[in-house]
């Protein structure tokens, strides 16, 4: 059992197993993840990487082992607490998740509402958020009309504008041109300068190289290495 | 709460046709009900007033002198539940009741002596014009030493009161019908506009968002839509009643009463009732849908 975390780390995983039915995704899986690490989850398609972050921001539970978040053990979690427990994090979906229906900066502000700020400290953030990627001529539009790559940088804003303890980034350059993508991870790169834990899953080695950082790789669900690049 | 009411306006307008289908659902709904309601109103104001004619007639035996008379009128007078009594003398009642028989009045005329009693005429308060209170009074007008008999239409009196309280419980029974059915509408429709919503749902809960913060805008779409469909669904019975009211025959109507809309407290209780509606529909299916 783990009661204490370590106090350099933010996030542990102890002997964390995940089946869905029979198939395993992740077997026995530990791990500790400092305060400001940038870090890589690697490896190929059906690794494991996606259902890693998952456990991670509580959008599934572990069937096994203990994970531990910034003091909060998620095997013990109240309903209450999962959404105090999702404002640490600032996540990034390889399908963008944005709301179509919904303009850029209601999709934003919408992290910040949930947290219950003001309006007009809302308006700034988001309008400030949006100059950080690049993106305040597109406030008003809808993210159906905007390119894949102007949808990641919405999806970055979103995931910064509330100031998370962590980023996790999930294969956020999969689908983008070589710009868009290099834009993409010095944003990342930036927010982890600034003190953020920054976790990026994803199989492109090129981007690991060009990044730097500890490599956590994964096959068939378990750690095979962890390298520092 | 300024912001969940601007978030739940912006939602019924980027959402208009679930969402006019949800309040056209309340509406049709709200008028079937509320048209019972009329329905209901009006027949109690025909009770009510036919309620008016209750009397009891109290027979005296025969040859009561007018002494006994006046104490007997006394005691009735003194009864609880007696708003007014008049005597009717025999040859009084006989002259009624030529009148009453009209063309064939002529048979009475060869009678040789008056067959009728001297009666009184008792006229009850507004609270004791029910059955129970009714036979309390007539076994004791009866009991007085002169009285020979008093009748107060039983029969009649019995089943009036049997066809109120049907009506009464078949008021409570169909309101009661409505309201189930209405939630479960409105419910279903608007689990629609959450099954079309719900990768929205599913990114606020991501992002950290509260059910509560999620919730509230639903909560108040619900009472807007319930409110709107109350509205018009009252005002859709209003057209009809003007129609119906305009065009109804004035003689199938009696003096005693008039055909009626319903009262400012009803047709607001009844919008409160449809706002509820709206809300419930809103709690019970948010509650499945957060569930998952």
């Amino acid at each position: 059992m783990i009661e204490k975390q370590s106090k350099s780390s933010i996030i542990r995983m102890f002997h964390v197993h995940k089946n869905y039915g029979a198939v395993k995704a992740l077997i026995d899986i530990t791990l500790d993840v400092p305060k400001n690490e940038l870090l890589f989850i690697s490896g190929p398609s059906g690794a494991g990487k996606t259902s890693l972050l998952k456990l991670l921001y509580f959008g599934e539970a572990a069937s096994e082992g203990q994970v531990l978040i910034d003091g909060m053990n998620l095997s013990r979690i109240s309903h209450n607490r999962i959404p105090i427990l999702r404002r640490k994090f600032g996540v990034i979906f390889q399908d963008y998740k944005l709301i179509r229906t919904k303009t850029v900066f209601d999709n934003i502000a919408i992290v910040l509402e949930a947290m219950g700020k003001k309006r007009r400290f809302v308006e700034k953030k988001v309008r400030s958020v949006l100059r950080t990627v690049g993106m305040e001529n597109s406030i008003h539009s809808l993210p159906p009309t905007l390119s894949g790559g102007e949808q990641q940088r919405i999806a970055v804003a979103r995931a910064i504008v509330g100031d998370p303890k962590i980023i996790l980034a999930d294969e956020p350059t999969g689908n983008l041109d070589e710009d868009s993508a290099d834009i993409i991870l010095n944003l990342l790169k930036r927010f982890h300068i600034r003190g953020a834990t920054v976790i990026i899953a994803t199989h492109d080695k090129e981007l690991i190289r060009k990044t730097g950082g500890r490599v956590i790789h994964l096959k068939q669900g378990r750690i095979q290495t962890i390298s520092n690049n | 709460m300024i912001i969940y009411f601007k978030r739940a306006i912006k939602d019924i307008l980027d959402h208009r046709f679930l969402n006019a289908v949800t309040i056209a659902t309340i509406s049709i709904a709200i008028l079937i009900a509320s048209a019972f309601a009329l329905f209901f109103v009006n027949a109690n104001a025909i009770v009510n007033s036919w309620k008016q004619g209750i009397r009891i007639m109290v027979y005296l035996k025969p040859n009561s002198s007018e002494l006994k008379v006046a104490d007997i009128k006394r005691k009735i007078e003194g009864m609880k539940g007696v708003n007014n009594v008049r005597f009717i003398s025999n040859i009084e009642a006989l002259e009624r009741l030529k009148n009453q028989m009209k063309r064939q009045s002529s048979l009475l005329d060869d009678l040789q002596e008056n067959p009728l009693p001297d009666a009184f005429e008792v006229r009850l308060t507004d609270d004791f014009q029910n059955q129970d209170k009714v036979e309390t009074l007539a076994a004791r007008l009866e009991s007085l030493s002169q009285v020979d008999e008093v009748e107060y239409g039983q029969v009649w009196l019995g089943r009036f009161t049997n066809i109120l309280n049907l009506f009464r419980l078949t008021g409570y029974a169909m309101g009661a019908l409505f309201f189930a059915a209405t939630v479960l509408i409105v419910a279903n429709t608007i689990r629609l506009v959450l099954y079309s919503r719900r990768e929205e749902v599913e990114i606020m809960r991501l992002v950290g968002a509260t059910d509560g913060f999620i919730r509230a805008p639903f909560y108040i779409e619900g009472l807007i839509q319930g409110a709107l469909g109350g509205i018009i669904g009252l005002a859709a019975l209003f057209v009809l009643f003007v129609f119906i009211s305009s065009n109804v025959d004035k003689s199938l109507t009696s003096s005693l009463f008039a055909i009626r809309f319903l009262s400012w407290g009803a047709f607001l209780g009844i919008l409160i009732c449809s706002m509820f509606v709206g809300w419930m529909g809103c709690f019970l299916s948010l509650k499945q849908f957060l569930k998952q």
